[in-house]
């Protein structure tokens, strides 16, 4: 009984992966591979055919490029701000952690009332004198200030996510590591590069690599702010589940997404790579 | 030190010319994540003709027409309180299944651990609002499609890596000790477990039963796939965002995010301890 007791407890968790983990991804691979039956590359051509395709794809990923680079140097300098405080820290955090709890949904809506056009924005450009007339931002012929408004949106969204990994990462940090180097004269921004930051390399890892996933999922917060004019991969899947009825593709659009998570999540394991023996 | 009294004026203004910019640079982060906040509830909070006036004041009017309007609109309330079900179920089944294999995790070396592990570890590194489509299928065979149980099941796949890997740390922490102690005194296994680590264990066990909550009710993309009568509030939103006038569209976000709010504050301390051993 002893020995059994572990596994018991693992079962339902492990049961419950199985049923709602693996089974689903075997058959989301299965089904964007067949078609009527038939295994064919059928669902790949179509959607790649599709003139949305090509848009949705590098929309998704210049967002990625642009925001988490943008939220890594927010975070860490939020982090690092944060460690430096004697009083009022935990105050500070809980503001920073803030938009970790509100949903992308949310977060495009927030950033609507800033953007629409009897929005913040022209407000606040309406009352010190910049403009006479509110000005159409989310319109489909500045597809470039949705862009602008949805990568804002998302900086002020997700950074959160990783600020608090990068905390938490820091707390484990010896604090005898950045002394060592203080006595032997290094100065603050030395501190940072060469002691913080590697030691922080686990820690950036699983920021990094959560932050990027959710990136490539941009959904809601694409929808609140320019509906479908801005089209993104997972937009697209929605559309095609949905508007369009065709599971084929949705499920091709699912497999690019899943390539790009898993690979760009291979990248960061391997940039940030921490050797077995070099852990804290 | 004779260096530093010679040169005291002038590094007394760098000193206070750097203290400066710091609590600029704080005052700056904390604005960046609170204003926008407060012009989504300016809205929520004014009455429907100001939410669409132009320009903008920068303080609520404190009408509630808006929220009114919101509350009555068809539907919002069984969404309403379909979100809340859907996360309760969410939060009971995650902890339910992940808290025995956490204890496990903490407790027992057995073959197979590290395996498990990492597997947890690793359906993070997936895209998992994408299980929704193939799951929509296997539901509509199986009955429960557009269920609440259906979607909460979904939810739990998103939740319960963290409640697995938040539990682990919590257990980890309470000494086995203790734990021998009362075996000896006489209680078997499960006494000692529901006697002793449990009541030690029972706040961080609250806060990520918190966390498997907002996970839930802010997810958008698994809702909207899955539901369809039932659906919860952020799927209401989604369906009906290109359709609602402007103000219930604030008032939404507005209802989407105080529960938010709360539930982050009540489990801020628990925050940063969750993430520092889901990082290894």
């Amino acid at each position: 009984m002893p020995r059994a007791l572990p596994y018991l407890l693992l079962l339902p968790a492990s049961l419950f992966l199985l049923v709602f983990f693996f089974y689903p991804f075997g058959l989301v691979v299965v089904e964007s591979f067949t078609r009527g039956g038939q295994w064919t590359t059928e669902n790949f051509t179509r959607m790649t055919g599709h003139w949305k395709f090509s848009q949705a794809f590098w929309n998704t990923v210049w967002l990625a490029a642009i925001v988490v680079p943008v939220q890594l140097i927010m975070a860490l300098t939020m982090a690092s701000v944060v460690q430096k405080l004697k009083t009022g820290r935990s105050g500070l955090l809980y503001i920073f952690a803030i938009p970790l709890g509100i949903s992308d949904l949310a977060a495009g809506l927030i950033w609507l009332a800033i953007f629409e056009q009897s929005g913040f924005l022209n407000s606040i450009l309406h009352a010190v004198g910049a403009i006479d007339r509110p000005y159409l931002f989310l319109g489909y012929q500045s597809l470039w200030v949705i862009f602008l408004a949805v990568c804002l949106a998302e900086i002020w969204r997700a950074t959160a996510i990783m600020m608090v990994i990068i905390v938490a990462g820091m707390g484990l940090i010896p604090k005898e590591y950045n002394e060592a180097a203080e006595v032997f004269g290094a100065t603050r921004w030395q501190r940072f590069i060469r002691v913080t930051l590697p030691l922080l390399r686990p820690s950036l890892q699983t920021a990094l690599i959560l932050r990027i996933l959710m990136a490539f999922e941009v959904f809601a917060v694409v929808v609140a702010l320019g509906g479908t004019t801005l089209p993104v991969l997972m937009g697209e899947t929605f559309q095609w589940q949905f508007q369009l009825q065709d599971r084929g593709v949705a499920a091709a659009y699912a497999m690019v997404i899943l390539g790009l998570s898993v690979a760009f999540s291979l990248v960061v394991l391997r940039l940030l790579h921490v050797p077995k023996g070099a852990r804290i | 030190m004779s260096d530093l009294t010679i040169n005291a004026p002038r590094e007394k203004d760098v000193q206070r010319a750097g203290k400066f910019v710091f609590w600029a640079g704080i005052a700056l982060l904390v604005l960046w994540v609170l204003v926008p906040i407060w012009f989504l509830f300016i809205n929520a909070f004014s009455a429907p003709a100001e939410v669409t006036s132009f320009p903008k004041r920068f303080w609520p009017s404190f009408d509630l027409a808006s929220l009114q309007f919101f509350w009555r609109f068809q539907g919002v309330t069984n969404a309403l309180w379909n979100s809340v079900r859907v996360a309760v179920l969410t939060m009971i089944l995650s902890i339910g299944m992940g808290a025995p294999a956490g204890y496990a995790l903490s407790r027992f070396d057995f073959p197979g651990k590290e395996f498990f592990r990492v597997l947890v570890i690793m359906t993070r590194a997936f895209p998992l609002p994408l299980l929704a489509l193939p799951l929509a299928v296997m539901f509509i065979r199986t009955g429960l499609d557009d269920t609440i149980l259906g979607l909460a099941l979904v939810h739990t796949m998103l939740a319960l890596p963290f409640a697995v890997l938040i539990t682990f740390s919590l257990f980890s922490g309470i000494p086995v000790e203790l734990e021998e102690a009362a075996w000896t005194l006489g209680c078997n296994r499960v006494q000692a477990v529901i006697k002793v680590v449990l009541p030690l264990a029972l706040p961080g066990i609250m806060a990520s039963a918190v966390f498997a909550f907002v996970i839930s009710w802010n997810e958008v993309f698994a809702a909207a796939v899955l539901t369809i009568e039932n659906r919860t509030l952020t799927a209401f939103l989604l369906q009906s965002l290109n359709v609602s006038p402007l103000p219930l569209k604030f008032a939404g976000g507005a209802a989407l995010v105080i529960p938010a709010l709360i539930f982050i504050f009540a489990v801020r301390k628990y925050l940063f301890a969750m993430w520092g051993i889901a990082n290894r």
